[in-house]
């Protein structure tokens, strides 16, 4: 058994990481063609990255788009999981559900619903329309991560406000809401490097238009393989490393993955 | 799935304390609600309503309008996509894209199940790298997956230079556009998500389970058969059933490392919603995928209501291995 570990866990860590080492080497690699071995290093295509218009507008896209939408989509989570946990209305299962569906099912078809629905506004290629696609389709991860949060929460704590004469209202404000940041802030998060990651929503929806890094980069595969579509995957993938990271030392991580913490 | 518990003694305590100014009351513990109350509530659902609901709707209705020459299309009521969608041309890609997904998701969940329940095992020192490096694979862009793997298996970047450099080749050999390159991007992208369905449920298997059947006897690999398996077996179906989806709906990957023979329905609905400028067909393929999707999705609400891991029966489990 202990072989079987060692022998899945290596295979587990050089399946993920192999890509990666990839695309880092070719990023640093001098030449536009990658040879094994890399001879000769430079770090050009990473200040390309900088110094193209068309990169720096695609990571400005991508990063509004991206707080945007996880804004958004906290603002739908958050009331909906308050209400549907605290008034626990006739409905809370299919309401519960509604905000639950957009991400179960595939983003492509998303993708098709909102290029329909923008095409009948006629409001076509238009930014905020990938933010309200990224807001909704993305809203189910804080609402699972605050509604866990708001599970974890004990009643007893509130109670005690109450009891202390704090209306509702302030008791939300001071009690509630402090106890649920973490909660809120893996939501977001998450939200936040999912979208900067999505693709085929951002296309379908206004992709002509808006060019977000996901879609610059398939676009410029197209024409072929440049090693700045490496550096800008490593820039990412480090951003969203970091970010992931942090979460983890912040302990929403755990969270985020329905650990059960009670018993460490 | 995480359903929420919808009981709250907060609330219950309040109107006991509160003098009924916010229109709470009933001991049923289900209040009729204020005006603020039902704003917090109904808001986020008519938000939800107006843009996925509605966008669904038009849709549905969207794959039985004309299409009209030119990449348009105008309202009506006909069935030429939907008769299109049962050509033999496209139920080829459709059993083509399910024995994919099914394949993808068999490999997937048969590498992931057992790395999962070693990573629930491990000290924080090595579970939190690993977390950190799973959930780094999960949060990369489908294009950039794509693209690394394009790398990998290509002839001019890929592995095959590191076997010509050692001296096992002579020849750098590309990989890629092919069936296995389709199939190892795909499981790369849907590995993360199998191992996050697994993870709570196999973190939850009581220490005291696996440790008793080692008690009396069983090698590790006896109480992993026959005691964590069983256990978990809800929550290895609902991962399957998940990856499957998962695949059915990824876009890129088979774009990018195959072949048009090698396309996927979600590949086909983007295709046509753009390329082609056939939004009706890609509507119509749309709906196609949902009804696949939701009947699994069901199927795995409903094992994943089912799946606990019970102390009760934990000991009839423990018995049997042993």
């Amino acid at each position: 058994m202990r072989a079987l570990r060692a022998a899945v866990v290596t295979f587990v860590v050089v399946f993920l990481t192999a890509p990666l080492l990839v695309v880092l080497m070719a990023s640093f690699n001098r030449e536009r063609y990658l040879d094994f071995p890399v001879e000769d290093y430079s770090t050009q295509w990473y200040s390309n990255l900088v110094t193209d218009g068309q990169w720096r507008s695609a990571v400005d896209n991508s990063l509004l788009i991206g707080l945007a939408s996880a804004t958004l989509a906290v603002l739908i989570a958050l009331p909906l999981a308050y209400a549907v946990h605290t008034y626990r209305p006739r409905l809370s299962p299919v309401l519960f559900g509604l905000g639950v569906l957009p991400f179960m099912l595939p983003p492509v078809i998303s993708a098709v619903g909102m290029l329909v629905f923008w095409n009948r506004v006629g409001h076509v290629g238009k930014i905020e329309n990938v933010i309200v696609a990224h807001g909704v389709f993305f809203s189910t991860v804080p609402l699972i991560t605050i509604t866990l949060g708001l599970q974890a929460i004990d009643p007893a704590v509130g109670e005690a406000a109450t009891t202390l004469g704090a209306a509702p209202r302030q008791r939300f404000r001071t009690v509630t809401l402090p106890l649920l940041l973490p909660s809120i802030v893996t939501g977001f998060v998450a939200a936040f490097v999912l979208s900067l990651n999505e693709y085929i929503i951002a296309f379908m929806v206004a992709g002509f238009s808006v060019e977000t890094l996901p879609i610059k980069i398939f676009n410029s595969l197209r024409y072929g393989f440049t090693p700045t579509i490496a550096a800008v995957s490593v820039v990412f993938t480090l951003l969203s490393i970091v970010a992931l990271g942090a979460l983890a030392r912040f302990g929403g991580l755990e969270r985020l993955l329905g650990a059960d913490l009670s018993d460490r | 799935m995480s359903t929420p518990a919808v009981r709250d003694p907060a609330t219950a305590g309040a109107t006991a304390v509160s003098p009924g100014g916010d229109g709470r009351g009933g001991d049923d513990g289900r209040e009729r609600l204020g005006w603020g109350q039902r704003a917090i509530l109904w808001l986020p659902v008519g938000v939800l309503a107006i843009f996925f609901l509605v966008p669904f709707g038009l849709m549905l209705a969207t794959s039985f309008y004309v299409r009209v020459e030119g990449g348009f299309y105008e309202p009506g009521f006909v069935f030429d996509s939907w008769s299109r969608l049962f050509s033999d041309v496209y139920i080829g890609r459709t059993l083509f894209s399910l024995r994919l997904c099914l394949l993808v998701a068999l490999l997937t969940t048969a590498v992931a199940f057992p790395f999962t329940w070693f990573l629930t095992r491990m000290r924080a020192r090595w579970q939190v790298p690993l977390l950190v490096l799973v959930l780094g694979a999960l949060t990369l862009s489908e294009v950039i997956v794509a693209f690394s793997w394009d790398l990998i298996l290509g002839r001019a970047t890929g592995i095959t230079n590191i076997a010509v450099w050692l001296g096992l080749m002579s020849e750098p050999e590309a990989f890629t556009p092919g069936f296995w390159s389709v199939v190892a991007g795909l499981a790369y992208t849907a590995f993360p998500y199998a191992v996050l369905t697994l993870f709570p449920s196999l973190d939850r298997v009581d220490r005291e389970l696996t440790e008793a059947a080692e008690t009396l006897g069983a090698t590790p690999r006896r109480t992993f058969t026959t005691v964590v398996v069983p256990l978990c077996r809800q929550a290895l179906v609902a991962a399957f059933l998940l990856v499957f989806v998962f695949t059915l709906g990824s876009n890129i990957i088979a774009q990018v490392l195959g072949r048009p023979q090698h396309w996927t329905l979600a590949v086909v609905i983007s295709d046509q919603a753009t390329m082609s400028a056939n939004v009706p067909f890609a509507a119509a393929i749309a709906m196609f995928v949902t009804l696949i999707s939701l009947v699994v999705v069901g199927v795995v609400s409903f094992a994943g209501s089912r799946s606990w891991v019970g102390r009760d029966d934990g000991d009839d489990v423990v018995a049997g291995a042993v």
